[in-house]
């Protein structure tokens, strides 16, 4: 076994990054996969209440690279799912307590244990994304259909493949069908063309995600709203399968098709 | 000005439209480092260069940024003029 290691960024902050993380973590784990997820937003620890692990903390990453305790000891087993660990992030230290190598080393140790190595990226293009991305096999890219979110993906799609570490792939997270359908948000296919990189998932705007995340129970833990799922299919297309992506918009009726015709040819002119 | 839907509807245009539009030349910007106003002077300076070898009609000069995916370009298309006089 040797695991796969994927970096979740995004640029900007608050996309979804960590509840992506939590997701796919999760998802991953509940098809049987062995998962350990790594928060390395230092300094903003937030992993562990995304994924209701907070009170089992006892080590952290930097413990771990400051070789104060061993690998496994810092390792919380989520008890709700066979294999699946969250090696927490520590709280009252700066980014600059990890490097980059040492994220490669952590790796390196994790992965002949491992199918799945997840690494949930702090906001930013600094210390905190070089050290996420340093160890990763896949850049995963997580943006919001909306102008500042989609101008900083790009950005980081850009550093990504200047580190060598491209192609990324794409996630479009929040996508809000009602929105999408009155003509008020980006769709899927603008998105895609604006970014020109491979999309592996469109994760609707739910609000199960909210209410999981309020409980510290990711949405796909016993979810079979739209969300949960979006989130399960993407996992299935890190493991190389063909998932058709899912219909998100709602269907029209021939006022809608009708209006949007005529907005549209307003907009271009 | 509003068009005929929006006059029947009282509705504004929808805003994806706009969001797409203006994306399309920030990421172009952000991708190439060059502003709108670098092109302009790029064009007049190349322009002068060109004048010293050949005689060129300069508003039939189009420059220009064409992208496939994520890779940009430049393309600079140039009419001659004719020089049997
Ligand atoms: N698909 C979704 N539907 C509804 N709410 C969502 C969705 N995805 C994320 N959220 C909410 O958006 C907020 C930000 O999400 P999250 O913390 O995962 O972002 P982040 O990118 O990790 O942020 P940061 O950059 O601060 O680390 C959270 O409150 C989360 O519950
Ligand atoms: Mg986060």
């Amino acid at each position: 076994m040797t695991a796969k290691v994927v970096t979740i960024s995004s640029g900007k902050g608050g996309v979804g990054k960590t509840t992506t993380t939590a997701n796919l973590a999760v998802a991953l784990a509940s098809q049987g996969q062995k998962v350990t997820c790594i928060d390395a937003d230092i300094g903003l620890r937030n992993l562990d209440v995304v994924m209701g692990l907070e009170n089992r903390i006892v080590y952290d990453l930097v413990e771990v690279v400051e070789g104060r305790c061993r690998v496994r000891q810092a390792m919380i087993r989520d008890k709700r799912l066979p294999e699946l660990y969250l090696i927490p992030s520590a709280q009252t230290r700066d980014k600059n307590s990890v490097s980059p190598s040492d994220m490669i080393a952590l790796c390196d140790e994790l992965r002949p244990e491992m199918d799945w190595i997840l690494i949930d990226c702090p906001a930013g293009i600094e210390r905190g994304f070089r050290n996420a991305i340093a160890p990763a096999d896949l850049v995963l890219v997580v943006t919001n259909p909306e102008v500042s979110s989609v101008r900083d993906a790009d950005r980081i799609i850009g550093l990504v493949e200047a580190e060598e570490k491209g192609p990324a792939q794409l996630i479009i997270n929040r996508l809000n069908p009602a929105l999408v359908k009155r003509g008020d948000m980006l769709t899927a296919e603008d998105v895609l063309e604006l970014l020109a990189i491979e999309l592996i998932g469109v994760i609707p705007e739910d609000e199960n995600v909210v209410i999981s995340t309020n409980r510290g129970q990711p949405v796909t833990l016993d979810g079979k709203n739209r969300a949960a799922v979006a989130f399960h299919n993407i996992a299935r297309r890190l493991r190389g399968e063909k998932v058709p992506f899912m219909n998100l918009e709602e269907k029209d009726g021939f006022f809608d098709r009708f209006a949007r015709l005529f907005r549209t040819g307003g907009s271009n002119a | 000005m509003p068009n005929l839907l929006e006059l029947l509807t009282g509705r504004k245009p929808a805003s994806a439209g706009q969001a797409k539009q203006r994306l399309q030349f920030v990421l172009q910007t952000d991708r190439t480092n060059l502003t709108p106003k670098m092109l302009a002077d790029l064009k007049d300076e190349l322009m002068q260069v060109i004048s010293r070898y050949v005689e060129i009609d300069p508003d039939t000069v189009n420059i220009s940024m064409t992208h496939e995916g994520r890779e940009h370009r430049l393309v600079a298309d140039i009419p001659l003029k004719a020089t049997h006089r």
